[in-house]
C-alpha cells in the first residue's frame, strides 16, 4: 500500500516496544459488540492507474464547460485562471501545511493571508478584511449575525434581489438564533425596496449588488436610510471581478461587505471549494468572524506576521465566540490573491471591462431574437431574460446543441411565478463565435 | 476604605457611595499580558455574579463578574488605549469600573484582603 | 558556461552575522507586494476593449482600487519565496494533535483537476453532469459503509460547517417532536474542541459543560446526573481530544436517548478507527467527517476542509438539501423538498473539490487498506507514548492505550523553569513542526501528538530522539535555550501582545509613505 511506510517487522518492533501482542490489544477501550473483525464491505485496494481510469469515466460523463458555448452564472463564473497560479498553490510548502498555529514556520501564509486581506479591503473600499471564509453564502450568514452583534438588534431584512441560495442559508442560521428576518419579494431592480423594511429592531439590511438578476444597484440611498435608523448595511456580491467597473460598496456607504471570491483564481469545481470575502469597517472589527493575520515584529525587532485578535474565535471564546468557523479557504484565498496580484489595478480593470462588454454583446444578440425581453436595466456581466416559454424547457434543448443557455430562475427559487426568466452571464472566456451560436440556437428553439 | 474580594479574582472597594471595581494582581498576572478590556455600558445594571466584563490576553479572554449588584456609573476610559494599566496595576491605575451598589449588604459576603490571600494559598 | 574553478571549503567564522540583502543564502529576502508592485504593471496580457458605451447605468467604478500587480516573473518568485517560509508536510513531520497531518496523494491533486469535475458549473443542467451526480453517490455509499450510517449529508464546508449541521438537524428533529423550545440544552464535555460549544450556540442551545475523569474520559456519573427533558444533546468526540476512546460510549449513547435526546459524535478523529469502528454500532445520531484529516484532502493552510455529516435512521428525514438520489438509469438533484424545514445551509452542493481527492484516496486504500490506516495511525501514536512516557508526564498513559495521538503535560517541565511553548519553540529548530499546545484545555501546558500512519518508524524515531534530547537540555538547566527558541527559523519568536494590543491588520499606503518619509 503505497501510503503506508510501515513494514511487518515495523509493526512487530513497534508493538514490542509498546509492549502489546497485537494491534488488537490497542483496541480495548472500544466495547466488544463494535469491534469488528471483518472488512467493511466496499472494494479492496487499487493501484493509481486503476483509480485514474475509474474516476476518469465518471469525469467523461461530464460536459465540462469549455467544451460548449457557456453562459452560466448566477453564483459561480466561469474566467480564466493564469497557470503560474495553480502552479503556485500547488507548491509543497503552502499545499500541505496547516493553519498558521506556529508564525515562525508559517510566514509564507501569514504574510500571504495579509497581502490578501489588504486586497479585499482595497477592493470593496473598506478598511480591513479577513482570512477568508467558506464562501458568500455562509459570509452573508455570518454578516447577518455580525450585524445584530453590533447594533444589540434582532431582525434582518433581506432584499429581493439577493440570491436565494443566500437567503436560505441567512434565514436558516437566522432562525436557529430567534433574528426575526423580513425578506422582499423577488424583484429584478427593487434592492432599495429593503428600507420601507426598516425599524427600531432592525440590526441590518442585506442588499446586492450586483443583484441575482444581474442588476447593479446605488447603494448610497439606502446607506443612508439604514443609517438613519440605526441599522447598518450589509452589501453582497456573488461576481467580484464586477469589483473594478463598478464603484465599491464601501464607497457608496456599506458597513459589511461580502461576497464570493471564486471568480478570481478558482475553478467552477461544480460548486466548491470557492472562498468567502469578508470587510468591514475598523470599529467592527472585534465583532467580525474568521480569522485574522496582523503584523507585529519578532524578538530581533524584524517584521514578521501572526493570527491576531483570536479571542473572538472558537479555540478560546468557545460558545461566545463571534462565530463557530475554524478551517476557512486557505488555498482558495491564495489562488485569489495570486491571480489578483498578476492582474493589478490595471489588469483588473481591463477584465472587467472585457466582460462587461461581452456581456453588452449578448444582451444585445439575445435582445434581438423574437419574443425575448432583456430585463436587467443596468448590469456589469450577467442579466435576466424574459423568454416566451418556460425556461428550463429552453435550457435543455440549447444543452443538446453545446449551448450551456444559463440558469433558469426557477431552478433557485422555483414557486416564485418567473419561470420564464433566464438568467444569463458572459465573461472574457466567451467569443463572438459563442455568442452568434447562443442566439441562432435561442431563434430556432423559440421558433 | 475597605477593599473586598471575591473568588473570581475581583476586588471592589467603597468611596463614597461609589464602589470601584477591578480584577486582582494574582488574576493579571495569571493572565500575562492585557491585550483589550471589554467594558460594560454606563448606566448598564448588573447582578452580583453575573457578567460584567471581559479582560483579554493574545491568547485567552475571562469573563469578569461584578463583584456586587448595582448600575455602572463610570468606565476607565484609559484602559481602552493602554490595556497595560491593568498589569501595571490592576488594584489601582487599572480599575475596569464604578459600580453605585443597590444592595450595600452584598459587600457583606465577600473575602476580606487577608480571607482572599489564604483562599489564594489553599489554591496553590 | 561551465564554472572553472574548483572550491575547497575553510572552516570557522560565524553563521549569526547580518547580510546586507537581508537573504539568508538560499533563504530569500521577502517585501510585501504592495513595496514593489504598480498599480499599471500586470502578468495578464488582455486584448484591448473594443471601447463601447457602457451599459452601468453611471455606476461606474472612478476611484482608484490601489491594488498593485507584478508581471508573471515577479509574482512567481514573490510566491515562491513566501512558501520558502513555511514549513510543511511535504518536508517533515507535523505532529499536530488533533489535525491528522497525513501525506496528501498527488493522484488526488490530478483527479480533481481533470475538465470533468473542475470545469462543471453547479447550476448546469443536471443531465450534463450525471458523472459529478455519480461521484457524490459513490462517495455517499463509502461514508456510508465506513461509518454504518444510513445517510450522509455532502454539503457542509468543513468540520465546524458538519457540526452546525447535525446540531441543525438535531434541532429540526426536536421541532417535529413539538419539543423545539423546551429542549435547548446542549451537553459539552471540558475536553472538546472550541467548534463544538461555538457550534451548539451558532445553532441557539445553551451549552453545559460536562467534566471529564482522571483517566480522560467523560464523567458519566456527571453526565448521567445532568440529564433532564430540556436537553436536547450531547456532543461527544470520539475518540475524543486527549486521544482516548470513551469506553462509556454506549452507555452515554443509550443514556441521552432514554432522556430523549440525540448523540451528536464529533468526527474529527475518526481516522483512528475507520475500517475497524462503525460510529453507527455506537449509537450515534450525526457524526461529521473532515474529509482534509481522515481522506487526506490536503489542508492549503487553513482549508479548503469538507465536513460531510453522517445521520442515523432518525435524522436522516431532517437532511438539509441538496441530495442526489438515483433516477432509473441516471441521477438526479434534489434542491428543493416541499415541507422540509431544514433547507439550505451553503449554496450550490458542496466542496466536489474535496470529494474527488477524496474518493480517489479511499478507492486507493479500499476497504483493506483503511482498516490498516487506522492501526497503523494508532501504532505510531502509542509508539511515540511508549518511548516519551518515561520522560514527559504523560498524564493517561497508566490507563491503558492512546488512539491515534499521544498526550503529553508540560509538569516535568516546569519544574525545570519551562514551559510548553518553549519545548515546542525548540522543536522548531530541530526540523519538526511542533505538536498540538495548549490543547485539550483540561490538561496543563498539554502536547498532543499526532504522527499520524504516513510517517516511518525512522522519521519517528528522529522526532522521539529529538524530543528525548530537548527534555534533556531542560534537566539540564539549560532555560535560556529553550527561550530564545527558534533561532534558526525565517523569523524568531513574534510578539502576539503587540499584534493585538495595535491590530495592523492590512498594508496602508498613506502608513507606507510616512515610514519612508522618516527614514
Amino acid at each position: 500500500m503505497r501510503y503506508l511506510p510501515l513494514t511487518q517487522q515495523d509493526r512487530a518492533e513497534m508493538l514490542a516496544r509498546i509492549g502489546a501482542a497485537s494491534v488488537d490489544d490497542l483496541y480495548t477501550d472500544v466495547p466488544a459488540v463494535a469491534r469488528r473483525t471483518g472488512l467493511v464491505d466496499l472494494p479492496l485496494h487499487q493501484g493509481e492507474l486503476q483509480v485514474e481510469r475509474a474516476l476518469k469515466a465518471m469525469a467523461a460523463k461530464n460536459t465540462p464547460a469549455g467544451s460548449t458555448a457557456f453562459f452560466v452564472g448566477a453564483g459561480a463564473y466561469r474566467h480564466h485562471v493564469p497557470a503560474s497560479v495553480d502552479h503556485l498553490i500547488q507548491r509543497s510548502e503552502f499545499l500541505t501545511t496547516y493553519t498558521p498555529y506556529q508564525p515562525e514556520i508559517a510566514q509564507g501564509t501569514l504574510q500571504m493571508l495579509y497581502e490578501f486581506q489588504t486586497q479585499v479591503a482595497l477592493l470593496t473600499g473598506m478598511e480591513v478584511a479577513n482570512a477568508s471564509m467558506w464562501d458568500g453564502s455562509t459570509a452573508t450568514a455570518e454578516a447577518a449575525m455580525m450585524a445584530t452583534r453590533v447594533t444589540k438588534r434582532g431582525k434582518v431584512v433581506l432584499s429581493g434581489g439577493l440570491h436565494p441560495h443566500y437567503a436560505d442559508v441567512t434565514k436558516l442560521i437566522c432562525d436557529a438564533n430567534k433574528i426575526a428576518v423580513a425578506a422582499c419579494p423577488a424583484a429584478i431592480d427593487g434592492e432599495a425596496k429593503v428600507v420601507d423594511l426598516i425599524d427600531s429592531d432592525t440590526a441590518c439590511v442585506i442588499v446586492q449588488t450586483p443583484n441575482v438578476f444581474g442588476t447593479i444597484t446605488d447603494l448610497a440611498a439606502i446607506a443612508e436610510a439604514a443609517h438613519a435608523k440605526g441599522a447598518l448595511l450589509v452589501a453582497v456580491f456573488t461576481e467580484c471581478v464586477s469589483l473594478g467597473a463598478v464603484k465599491s460598496p464601501g464607497e457608496m456607504g456599506a458597513d459589511i461587505v461580502v461576497g464570493e471570491g471564486q471568480s478570481i483564481g478558482n475553478a467552477l469545481n461544480f460548486g466548491g471549494p470557492y472562498v468567502g470575502l469578508f470587510a468591514t469597517r475598523e470599529k467592527f472589527v472585534r465583532q467580525m468572524p474568521g480569522r485574522l493575520a496582523g503584523e507585529t515584529v519578532d524578538a530581533d525587532g524584524k517584521r514578521g506576521y501572526v493570527l491576531t485578535l483570536s479571542t473572538r474565535e472558537q479555540h478560546i471564546r468557545r460558545e461566545k465566540a463571534t462565530s463557530n468557523i475554524c478551517t476557512n479557504s486557505g488555498l482558495c484565498a491564495l489562488a485569489w490573491s495570486i491571480h489578483m496580484t498578476l492582474l493589478g489595478e490595471a489588469g483588473l480593470r481591463r477584465l472587467a471591462v472585457l466582460n462587461h462588454e461581452r456581456a453588452c454583446d449578448l444582451a444585445d444578440a439575445l435582445g434581438g431574437v423574437k419574443g425575448v425581453e432583456v430585463l436587467t436595466p443596468r448590469f456589469f456581466n450577467e442579466f435576466a431574460i424574459r423568454l416566451p416559454k418556460r425556461a428550463d424547457a429552453v435550457v435543455e434543448t440549447l444543452a443538446a446543441k453545446g449551448v450551456l443557455a444559463g440558469v433558469p430562475f426557477s431552478r433557485l427559487a422555483p414557486g416564485t411565478g418567473l419561470d420564464d426568466v433566464l438568467l444569463v452571464a458572459a465573461t472574457e472566456t466567451n467569443t463572438d463565435d459563442d455568442v452568434a451560436l447562443y442566439a441562432r440556437e435561442l431563434k430556432k428553439a423559440l421558433a | 476604605m475597605i477593599t473586598k474580594f471575591t473568588s473570581d479574582h475581583e476586588w471592589v472597594r467603597l468611596e463614597g457611595d461609589v464602589a470601584i471595581v477591578g480584577i486582582t494582581s494574582y488574576a493579571a498576572e495569571q493572565l500575562g499580558d492585557v491585550v483589550y478590556v471589554e467594558l460594560p455600558a454606563i448606566g448598564k445594571a448588573v447582578t452580583q455574579g453575573g457578567d460584567m466584563a471581559v479582560v483579554e490576553s493574545a491568547k485567552a479572554a475571562s469573563d469578569v463578574y461584578a463583584p456586587i449588584s448595582g448600575e455602572i456609573v463610570a468606565v476607565n476610559d484609559d484602559l481602552t488605549g493602554n490595556p497595560q494599566l491593568v498589569n501595571d496595576g490592576a488594584e489601582a491605575q487599572g480599575w475596569f469600573c464604578k459600580i453605585k451598589p443597590s444592595n450595600p449588604a452584598d459587600l457583606d459576603a465577600l473575602m476580606s484582603a487577608q480571607e482572599y490571600q489564604a483562599f489564594l494559598e489553599g489554591k496553590s | 558556461m561551465t564554472q572553472l574553478r574548483s572550491t575547497r571549503g575553510v572552516s570557522g567564522g560565524a553563521a549569526d552575522f547580518e547580510t546586507v540583502s537581508g537573504s539568508r543564502g538560499g533563504l530569500q529576502a521577502t517585501w510585501l507586494l504592495f513595496e514593489y508592485g504598480a498599480v499599471d504593471r500586470s502578468g495578464v496580457d488582455l486584448p484591448a476593449p473594443k471601447g463601447r458605451p457602457d451599459r452601468l447605468g453611471g455606476l461606474a467604478r472612478t476611484a482608484p482600487i490601489g491594488v498593485p500587480g507584478l508581471s508573471e516573473p515577479e509574482a512567481v518568485r514573490h510566491y515562491v519565496r513566501l512558501s520558502q517560509r513555511n514549513t510543511a508536510i511535504d518536508l517533515g513531520v507535523f505532529p499536530l494533535g488533533s489535525c491528522t497531518m497525513k501525506h496528501n496523494p498527488r493522484l488526488n491533486e490530478r483527479m480533481a483537476r481533470l475538465d470533468g469535475f473542475a470545469d462543471i458549473h453547479p447550476l448546469q443542467p443536471v443531465s450534463t453532469v450525471q458523472g459529478a451526480l455519480a461521484l457524490m453517490q459513490e462517495l455517499s455509499r463509502w461514508l456510508t459503509s465506513l461509518t454504518g450510517m444510513p445517510a450522509v449529508a455532502l454539503s457542509p464546508k468543513a468540520g465546524a460547517h458538519g457540526e452546525l449541521c447535525g446540531m441543525l438537524a438535531i434541532r429540526q428533529a426536536l421541532i417535529a417532536r413539538g419539543e423545539g423550545e423546551t429542549r435547548r440544552r446542549v451537553l459539552v464535555p471540558s475536553a472538546a474542541h472550541g467548534t463544538n460549544p461555538a457550534t451548539a450556540a451558532a445553532c441557539g442551545f445553551i451549552v453545559d459543560e460536562v467534566p471529564g475523569t482522571e483517566d480522560g474520559r467523560v464523567d458519566v456519573e456527571a453526565f448521567k446526573a445532568k440529564l433532564g427533558p430540556d436537553v436536547a444533546a450531547v456532543m461527544l468526540t470520539n475518540p475524543n481530544t486527549c486521544g482516548l476512546f470513551e469506553r462509556d460510549v454506549k452507555a452515554i449513547a443509550d443514556l441521552i436517548h432514554e432522556a430523549g435526546g440525540y448523540f451528536y459524535c464529533d468526527g474529527a478523529n475518526y481516522n483512528a478507527i475507520v475500517g475497524r469502528v462503525r460510529p453507527g454500532d455506537l449509537g450515534v445520531d450525526a457524526m461529521h467527517i473532515n474529509l482534509h484529516k481522515t481522506f487526506s484532502t490536503p489542508h492549503g493552510g487553513g482549508g479548503p476542509g469538507a465536513g460531510p455529516t453522517v445521520l442515523s435512521e432518525r435524522l436522516a428525514p431532517f437532511a438539509p438539501v441538496p441530495y442526489v438520489v438515483a433516477d432509473g438509469e441516471g441521477f438526479k438533484l434534489v434542491e428543493h423538498v416541499e415541507g422540509q424545514e431544514f433547507g439550505r445551509m451553503v449554496a450550490f452542493h458542496g466542496q466536489m473539490g474535496m470529494f474527488v481527492r477524496a474518493l480517489a484516496y479511499m478507492m486507493s486504500h479500499g476497504a483493506d487498506g483503511l482498516r490498516q490506516v487506522a492501526e497503523d495511525a494508532v501504532l505510531n501514536a502509542n509508539y511515540v507514548l511508549a518511548r516519551l512516557k518515561d520522560a514527559f508526564d504523560a498524564p493517561f498513559a497508566k490507563y491503558g492505550p492512546c488512539m491515534h495521538e499521544a498526550l503529553l503535560s508540560d509538569k516535568e517541565l516546569r519544574a525545570h523553569g519551562l514551559e510548553t511553548v518553549d519545548l515546542a519553540k525548540a522543536l522548531i529548530d530541530e526540523g519538526f513542526h511542533p505538536m498540538t499546545v495548549y490543547f485539550p484545555l483540561v490538561v496543563h501546558g498539554a502536547m498532543l501528538i499526532e504522527p499520524t500512519e504516513t510517517e516511518s518508524k525512522t522519521e519517528l524515531d528522529r522526532f522521539c530522539d529529538v524530543m528525548l534530547a530537548l527534555e534533556a537540555r531542560a534537566e539540564a538547566g539549560e532555560v535560556e535555550f529553550f527561550k530564545t527558541s527558534p533561532r534558526l527559523a525565517p523569523v524568531r519568536r513574534l510578539d502576539e501582545t503587540r499584534a493585538a494590543r495595535q491590530p495592523k491588520l492590512r498594508w496602508k499606503a498613506e502608513e507606507a509613505a510616512m515610514k519612508q518619509a522618516a527614514e
